[in-house]
C-alpha cells in the first residue's frame, strides 16, 4: 500500500471509448432510420390521391410569397399586442396572487375581490370579454374613455390572462416551504418583508416554465384582436384566402406564429430540464 | 458568572389540538447562563423554543423577557424577535441568496442598518467563525456543518440578547458536529445567554451551566450537568439517559 | 445529444421541403375544368336541357326535395325573422320562385343552414343550390358554379348622421376616414381597391360586429351592399343613414348575386332556365320591387 495519490491512466477511459463508439453507431442507425421513414412518408403523401390539390391549395409557393408580404407587416400588430399585454399581465397577476395570499385582516376585502375576479375571468371565454370591452364599453361613449379596438383587445387579454397567471404565481408561493417564512420572521422581518425578500424570489424562479407556457398561449391568442376590426396576421390571411381562393396564406400566418412561439417553447423545455437536474444537489431556485 | 433572570417561563401551557405538549412548565434562564434541554422527541423542547420566539402562541401562562411579558396577545412580535436569535435543526438558509446576503438581510431590512455597516458586521462574524472565504458561496455549495454555522452567524448578526438553539446538530453527519459545537462554545465564552435543546450529552456536559430534563410537558428534573447526567434523582431521567447512551455513549 | 436531434430534425425537414415543390413545376393541378365550358351563357339546346331538367332526371342531395342552403341569421331584406321557409324576403321569394319553375312546389323545398364561407369553398355540398347574397366572382367560379345573376347591386356606405362621413361627396372625402367592412366580401375589396383610404380598413367577421363598431365610434362608415345598407340604416341603427352609394360602373365589379352550385352540378343549367323564365315574365322584377323597394333613395358618389 503506497501513500502516493492514485494516478489515472493516460488517454480516454475504457468507458469513454466504448460510449463514443456506441454513440457513433447509434447516430448512424438513427440517420438511416430517419432517411428510410422520411422517404416512405414523402412517397406515401406524394402519391396520395388529392395530394396535388392539397399542395396547390395549402403549400403553393407563389401564394406563400404573395401572402407573406401582406401578412408579415400585419403580424407586427400581434407582436405589439403580446409584448404590451405580457408586461401588464406579469404585474397584475402578481398583485392578484399577493392579494389572495395575504393574511392581514385589513386586506380582507382585497382578498375577496381578487378571488372573485379570478373566478370570473377564468370562467368567461376570452372572446366574450373582448366583445364586452371592445364593443360594449366604447358604445357607451363615456368622456375620456378610449375607444381604440387595439387598446380594448389588449385590456381584454390582460384581464383574462392575469386570472390564469395569478394562479401560477400562487402555486409557486405555496410551494415555498413554510420553514423559509418562519426563518425570515424569526429574524424579525415583517410578513411583507418575508414575502418580498424570501418567499417571492424563490416562488417566481420556480414558476418560470409555466409562466412561459402561458406567454406562448398569449402570443397565439392575439389573433383574437382581429375580431374587433384591426387587421392582424390571421385576419390578413383570411382576407387573402377569400380573395385568391387559396389557403396557403393561413400556412404563412402559421409560420409567423411559429417563429415566435417555437424559440419560447424550446427555452421553456431547456429551463425545465435544467431545473430537474438542479433539484438533486443544485441551487434550489 | 450569571446575572439576573433574562428569560422566564411561568406556568406555560401549550397544546396542539387535544395533544398537550407543555403542561404548566416553569423555567428561568439567567443572563449569561447556558441551559440545555434534554428529553425524548415530542417532549416539547422544540415547542418551548418556538414559543419563546413567538413563532407559536402559548395557551396559558406567561413568558417574560427581562420582566416584559412577551407572551401578551397583540404584542408587536417583530420587535421581540429582533431581540432573540433562533437557529433551527434544518438551518433554513435562504437558497436564492449567497451567504453574505443571508447574513445581512435581517440587519438591513429589520434593523434598517446601512448596507456597508451591515456588510462589515457580517464579515466580522463570518471571519470569527471561519467562514470568511465562503461569503459569496450559495447555501447548496456548502456542507451541512458550514450551513449551520452560517445560520448561527445569521442569527448573531441581529445582535440578539439571547440565543435559542433547537437541536442544531441533529441533522448533521457526525464528523461535522464538532465544528458547530465549537461555535457554540465560543459564544458561551463571549457571555451569550443560551437555551439549547440537544441530544448530544457530551456536549451538554461540557457546555451547560444547567441541564433540564423535559418529560410530560414540564421540567421533571434540573441541575448541573455532572449531577443530572451522572446521578439523576428520578427513575425516568435515568431510563432516558440509559436509552440515549445505548446509541451514543456519553 | 441535442446536437444529434437537431441534425436529424433538419434532415427530416429538408426531405419534407423537397416534397412541397413549386407549383410552377407541375402541370396545372387545379381541379379539372373540363366539365365547365366557362361560358355563363344560356344553354341554346332547349330540347336536350328540358330532358335533363325533368324532375326524375335530377340528382338531388335529398331525394324528393329541393335542398336550398343559406346562412344564419337570415335577415332582411333577404329573409324575414331568420326563417327562410316562410317565403318572405327577397331571396326567400326568389328561391321559392326558382324552385317552383324547376318543378318543386313550396312543400317540396327544404332548407339547410350553411355558413357563407363553406358554401363558396371547394368540395361536396349539402345543398342543391345556395342563396345567400353571394357575389359572382372569377376566383369563386374556380371552385363552385354560379347561376345567372338574379340580382345586381352596388356598394353603399352607412354612417351616423353626424359623422364626418355624412358630408362626403367624393372619394377623396372618404379617404381620410375610418372605413370598415365584413371580411371576404366585395365590399372590402371595394374599399381597398377603389376608395384606397389613408388608414387600413377595419375588417369584421360579420355585419353584427361591423355595426357594433359603428356604434362604438370605432369606424366612421361601413360599406355594405345597398339593400343591407338600407336596412341597417333605417331599421336597425338609429341615427344612421345611407351616406352614399357607388354607381354600377365604379371600378371593380358591380356586384351580381348568383345561386351557388357545387362544381359541375347539372342543376345549374336547370336553374338558369328557371331564372330566364322568371326574368322574361317580369316576375323577378316584381319580387325585387316588393322586397327591395325604396332602395334608390340614396345619393350616388362619383368615382374617378
Amino acid at each position: 500500500m503506497s501513500d502516493a495519490p492514485p494516478v489515472r491512466p493516460a488517454g480516454p477511459t475504457r468507458r469513454a471509448r466504448a460510449e463514443r463508439a456506441q454513440r457513433r453507431r447509434a447516430t448512424l442507425i438513427a440517420g438511416a432510420s430517419t432517411l428510410v421513414v422520411g422517404t416512405v412518408l414523402v412517397a406515401l403523401v406524394a402519391s396520395a390521391p388529392g395530394w396535388d390539390e392539397v399542395r396547390e391549395s395549402f403549400f403553393s409557393r407563389a401564394d406563400f410569397t404573395a401572402a407573406w408580404s401582406d401578412i408579415a407587416p400585419a403580424f407586427w400588430l400581434n407582436v405589439r399586442v403580446f409584448l404590451t399585454a405580457e408586461a401588464f399581465i406579469l404585474v397584475f397577476a402578481l398583485l392578484l396572487a399577493l392579494a389572495r395570499s395575504s393574511r392581514s385582516p385589513v386586506l380582507f376585502p382585497l382578498r375577496v375581490l381578487a378571488a372573485v375576479y379570478v373566478d370570473l375571468l377564468r370562467g368567461i371565454p376570452v372572446l366574450l370579454v373582448l366583445f364586452l370591452l371592445g364593443f360594449g364599453v366604447p358604445a357607451l361613449r363615456l368622456e375620456g374613455v378610449p375607444n381604440d379596438p387595439v387598446f380594448w383587445a389588449t385590456v381584454a387579454l390582460v384581464m383574462s390572462y392575469s386570472a390564469y397567471v395569478s394562479e401560477v404565481y400562487r402555486a409557486g408561493i405555496d410551494s415555498v416551504h413554510e420553514s423559509q417564512r418562519a426563518a425570515a420572521r424569526s429574524l424579525g422581518l415583517t410578513s411583507a418583508q418575508a414575502m418580498g425578500y424570501v418567499v417571492l424570489p424563490q416562488a417566481v424562479r420556480r414558476v418560470i416554465p409555466p409562466l412561459l407556457n402561458d406567454f406562448i398561449a398569449l402570443q397565439k391568442e392575439t389573433a383574437l384582436v382581429g375580431v374587433l376590426g384591426p387587421i392582424e396576421a390571421a385576419r390578413q390571411a383570411q382576407i387573402y384566402s377569400s380573395r385568391e381562393f387559396n389557403f396557403t396564406s393561413y400556412v404563412a400566418a402559421a409560420v409567423l406564429f411559429l417563429i415566435v412561439t417555437i424559440p419560447l417553447t424550446r427555452l421553456t423545455d431547456w429551463l425545465l430540464s435544467r431545473q430537474r437536474a438542479r433539484v438533486s444537489g443544485g441551487r434550489l431556485a | 458568572m450569571t446575572g439576573p433572570t433574562k428569560l422566564l417561563f411561568d406556568t406555560v401551557w401549550k397544546s396542539f389540538g387535544d395533544r398537550d405538549v407543555l403542561t404548566g412548565l416553569d423555567l428561568a434562564v439567567a443572563e449569561h447562563e447556558v441551559v440545555c434541554l434534554i428529553g425524548a422527541s415530542g417532549s416539547g423542547k422544540s415547542t418551548l423554543l418556538r414559543c419563546a420566539n413567538l413563532l407559536e402562541p402559548i395557551d396559558d401562562g406567561r413568558i417574560l423577557l427581562d420582566d416584559e411579558d412577551i407572551s401578551e396577545p397583540g404584542l408587536d412580535e417583530n420587535r421581540i424577535r429582533r431581540r432573540l436569535g433562533i437557529v433551527f435543526q434544518s438551518y433554513n438558509l435562504f437558497p436564492h441568496r449567497d451567504v453574505l446576503a443571508n447574513v445581512t438581510l435581517g440587519p438591513r431590512r429589520a434593523l434598517r442598518v446601512g448596507r456597508s455597516e451591515a456588510i462589515e458586521r457580517a464579515d466580522e462574524l463570518l471571519a470569527r467563525f471561519g467562514l470568511a472565504d465562503k461569503r459569496h458561496a450559495y447555501p447548496d455549495q456548502l456542507s451541512g456543518g458550514q450551513q449551520q454555522r452560517v445560520a448561527i452567524v445569521r442569527a448573531l448578526a441581529m445582535g440578539p440578547e439571547l440565543m435559542l438553539l433547537d437541536e442544531i446538530t441533529s441533522a448533521l453527519d457526525p464528523e461535522l458536529v464538532g465544528e458547530v459545537l465549537d461555535v457554540v462554545a465560543e459564544l458561551k465564552d463571549g457571555g451569550m445567554t443560551m437555551l439549547i435543546a440537544t441530544h448530544e450529552m457530551a456536549f451538554a456536559r461540557e457546555i451547560a451551566d444547567r441541564v433540564c430534563f423535559l418529560d410530560g410537558g414540564r421540567i421533571l428534573e434540573a441541575g448541573p450537568p455532572e449531577q443530572l447526567l451522572d446521578e439523576p434523582g428520578h427513575a425516568r431521567t435515568q431510563r432516558f439517559l440509559d436509552r440515549v447512551r445505548r446509541h451514543r455513549p456519553a | 445529444m441535442a446536437r444529434r436531434t437537431t441534425a436529424l430534425l433538419a434532415a427530416g425537414l429538408l426531405v419534407l421541403a423537397a416534397a412541397c415543390g413549386d407549383s410552377e413545376d407541375d402541370e396545372d393541378s387545379s381541379p379539372s375544368t373540363e366539365e365547365q365550358d366557362g361560358s355563363g351563357g344560356d344553354d341554346p339546346v332547349e330540347a336536350e336541357s328540358t330532358a335533363n331538367c325533368s324532375r326524375d332526371a335530377m340528382e338531388l342531395v335529398n331525394d324528393g326535395v329541393l335542398t336550398v342552403g343559406t346562412d344564419t341569421p337570415a335577415f332582411p331584406p333577404w329573409f324575414q325573422d331568420d326563417e327562410p321557409s316562410n317565403g318572405e324576403g327577397f331571396e326567400s321569394a326568389v328561391a321559392y320562385a326558382v324552385a317552383e319553375e324547376m318543378g318543386f312546389p313550396a312543400e317540396e323545398v327544404t332548407w339547410a343552414q350553411v355558413p357563407f364561407n363553406s358554401a363558396i369553398a371547394p368540395g361536396e355540398k349539402p345543398f342543391d343550390f345556395d342563396i345567400n347574397q353571394v357575389s359572382i366572382s372569377e376566383e369563386r367560379e374556380e371552385v363552385v358554379d354560379f347561376s345567372e345573376p338574379y340580382y345586381e347591386t352596388n356598394q353603399a356606405l352607412v354612417g351616423f348622421d353626424d359623422s364626418p362621413a355624412a358630408s362626403a361627396t367624393t372619394v377623396e372625402d372618404l379617404q381620410s376616414l375610418r372605413l370598415g367592412a365584413q371580411v371576404g366580401t366585395t365590399s372590402l375589396d371595394f374599399i381597398t381597391d377603389v376608395i384606397d383610404p389613408d388608414s387600413e380598413p377595419l375588417v369584421y367577421n360579420d355585419n353584427s360586429s361591423a355595426k357594433a363598431a359603428l356604434d362604438a365610434d370605432q369606424v366612421d362608415a361601413v360599406l355594405f351592399d345597398l339593400p343591407t345598407a338600407f336596412y341597417v340604416s333605417s331599421v336597425e341603427m338609429e341615427g344612421t343613414a345611407v351616406i352614399g352609394q357607388f354607381p354600377a360602373d365604379a371600378g371593380g365589379e358591380s356586384d351580381a348575386f348568383g345561386l351557388v352550385f357545387g362544381e359541375g352540378n347539372p342543376l345549374r343549367d336547370c336553374a338558369n332556365e328557371a331564372l330566364a323564365t322568371l326574368r322574361d315574365s317580369g316576375r323577378l322584377a316584381e319580387i325585387e320591387q316588393e322586397w327591395l323597394s325604396d332602395v334608390v333613395d340614396a345619393p350616388v358618389i362619383p368615382v374617378g
